[in-house]
């Protein structure tokens, strides 16, 4: 196998006294996407948050294109192309759509500076955003801010996604065109990795999977072998099940 | 706002954008209903110039404090020294050109106001450079050594400006032109007071066009928001608020300058003074707003003027009494931007 987009090895986090990675072992391949399942707690979010470098690497390595960006400054994670789009989906509620979008663009000052062509690629992926282009953002319904946290990170080209939760608490449809979405900009041979409770929704996205349990990767396939293999999923979500009782 | 790109069309018919107006409109219901308590209408003119002017001063002062606080949750105490320091430099600076202070000549007046505030606002940044580095940055995240430590430089400041400056009081007079009276009708209007009130204006405009038409603007009003998700697009916050910080020191330095001016003299205690003002204001006005900070400072000059005025042993907690009220009514201040 050649060298993944991003290696994690042994990764270890501790927040003040709570020891939260136990040796997080993930591989993310490029141009695929990796999806990270787990129960509540798993660590699924804190391994996002380590990797951007919001909270330390306490031991272990992470690499990005063979270079170690492990407990390094998140603004220079970051512009090295990882886009990050958190749980809480980081909106800036009282700038408009536009002033979100135009924060994520590396040196655009002003709107008629952002590459039109990919923003109309964007608006016909996720058409309120253009409706609602001068509101400001804490005006949009949840999955609108949720489009805009995925449409900001894409605002640009990124050699990588970490996304955390995309369908958390949105409705039916909406989760759909979330699918749709996301199908599109996966042919776009985006790495993406993204993190997900919801088995239903991950399994119609990814081509990889790892199941987090107790701070630790307790396996790592392609989606397709787990979707297929009903024994494994009881297994893998009857251990968390159980760990969670 | 930043305006749209050519290819994204006009939006087509949306709910409209509810605008709190209903802070703003306390500046003028609290000025009309102190106009039958006044007793006469050139009183209330004069009053509510010296509040506005008042109002202003505090504004430019406080309006890098909240910012200050907004993006970091940084509490400087030591904000009073920027003040004070910024009002002794340009005493300094105004006292070697009393030829053009003593002019009549409105032009050779500001030849020597002029530089006076940019030096001071200068010097002040500088200083602010270096409390930044070597008081701040040690404790961030900590705030009650925040308060310990910017209260302790602040003293340690005051204590050095009394070495170089001496501990008396120091007059600084108006510059000829600028002093005394306008007359409009019976209403007499300090000219100062009203030279402060359009550079108030002034400052509040620049500032609301920086956060709304460029790009670092843009950078600030996130951060207040939510620092860590500006840094997960790539822009060091900690870089941002240096330059919030340095700023912010240099306008406290220029409303140091008016307010020494607006005091017509100085003391070694004057920032000290006025530091429990600020915070009121900011508190106010909801943490990180400079619309509200803006607000809050008129309300603030306003509700002092008019009760000094009126029930002199009421104006001694006015403030206090305006803040309780209006927390009462908006717990998290008039415009809150920081929610955390």
């Amino acid at each position: 196998m050649s060298e993944p987009l991003l290696n994690l090895k042994g990764v270890h986090t501790r927040i003040g006294a709570y020891h939260i990675l136990h040796g997080v072992d993930l591989q993310v391949a490029k141009g695929e996407m990796t999806v990270l399942l787990g129960r509540n707690g798993a660590g699924k979010t804190t391994t996002l948050r380590t990797i951007m470098g919001l909270w330390p690497t306490a031991e272990g390595g992470i690499s990005f294109q063979g270079e170690s960006i492990a407990s390094r400054p998140t603004p220079e994670v970051s512009r090295r192309g990882i886009a990050y789009v958190p749980e809480n989906m980081g909106i800036f509620s009282d700038l408009t759509v536009c002033e979100n979008m135009l924060l994520a663009a590396t040196g655009a000052k002003r709107a008629e500076d952002l590459d039109a062509a990919r923003l109309e690629w964007i608006f016909g992926l996720f058409p309120a955003l253009r409706k609602f282009w001068q509101y400001p953002a804490g005006l949009l319904s949840g999955g609108q801010k949720q489009m805009l946290a995925v449409a900001r990170a894409i605002v640009e080209p990124r050699k990588l996604l970490l996304v955390d939760e995309p369908s958390k608490g949105l409705a039916p449809a909406i989760i759909q065109n979330m699918i749709t979405a996301f199908r599109e900009l996966k042919q776009t041979e985006t790495t993406i990795l993204l993190v997900e409770q919801n088995f239903n929704f991950a399994r119609q996205l990814g081509d990889q999977v790892a199941v987090m349990d107790g701070g630790r990767v307790v396996h790592a396939g392609s989606m397709a072998a787990l979707a297929e293999d009903d024994a494994l999923q009881q297994h893998l979500l009857g251990l968390s099940l159980a760990s969670h009782q | 706002m930043i305006s749209s790109t050519a290819t994204v069309p006009a939006p087509e018919a949306l709910p409209k954008v509810k605008t709190d107006l209903l802070p703003l409109l306390l500046l003028p219901a609290i000025a009309l209903a102190a106009l039958p308590l006044t007793g006469s209408f050139s009183t209330w003119v004069t009053l509510t110039f010296a509040g506005l002017a008042m109002g202003m001063i505090i504004f430019i002062i406080a309006s890098g404090l909240t910012l200050v606080f907004g993006l970091m949750d940084v509490l400087n105490f030591g904000h009073g020294l920027f003040i004070t320091l910024g009002a002794y430099i340009a005493t300094s600076v105004i006292g070697r050109m009393s030829g053009y202070v003593e002019s009549p000549s409105l032009v050779r007046n500001l030849m020597a106001v002029v530089p006076a505030m940019l030096i001071a606002m200068l010097v002040v940044g500088a200083v602010g450079f270096v409390f930044e580095r070597v008081i701040i940055r040690p404790v961030y995240g900590q705030p009650l050594k925040q308060i310990m430590i910017t209260m302790g430089g602040m003293i340690v400041g005051v204590e050095l400006i009394k070495v170089i400056w001496g501990a008396q009081s120091i007059p600084l007079p108006l510059p000829a032109a600028i002093s005394g009276s306008l007359l409009f009708g019976d209403a007499a209007v300090e000219k100062y007071r009203i030279i402060a009130t359009v550079v108030g204006l002034l400052v509040f405009a620049v500032m609301l066009w920086v956060l709304s038409r460029t790009k670092v603007g843009l950078l600030i009003r996130a951060g207040v928001q939510d620092r860590e998700m500006v840094e997960s697009l790539g822009y060091r916050i900690g870089l941002l608020f240096f330059g919030v910080f340095i700023a912010g020191a240099a306008l406290a330095g220029l409303g140091g300058v008016m307010w020494g001016m607006y005091q017509q003299t100085i003391t070694p205690e004057m920032g000290g003074a006025i530091n429990v003002l600020l915070f009121i204001v900011i508190i106010i006005g909801g943490l990180g707003s400079v619309g509200g900070c803006f607000i809050g400072a008129l309300l603030v000059g306003l509700v002092a003027n008019y009760t000094g005025f009126l029930a002199p042993k009421v104006a001694l907690f006015s403030n206090i009494l305006l803040m309780v009220l209006v927390l009462l009514w908006r717990p998290q201040g008039l415009y809150p931007v920081v929610k955390r």
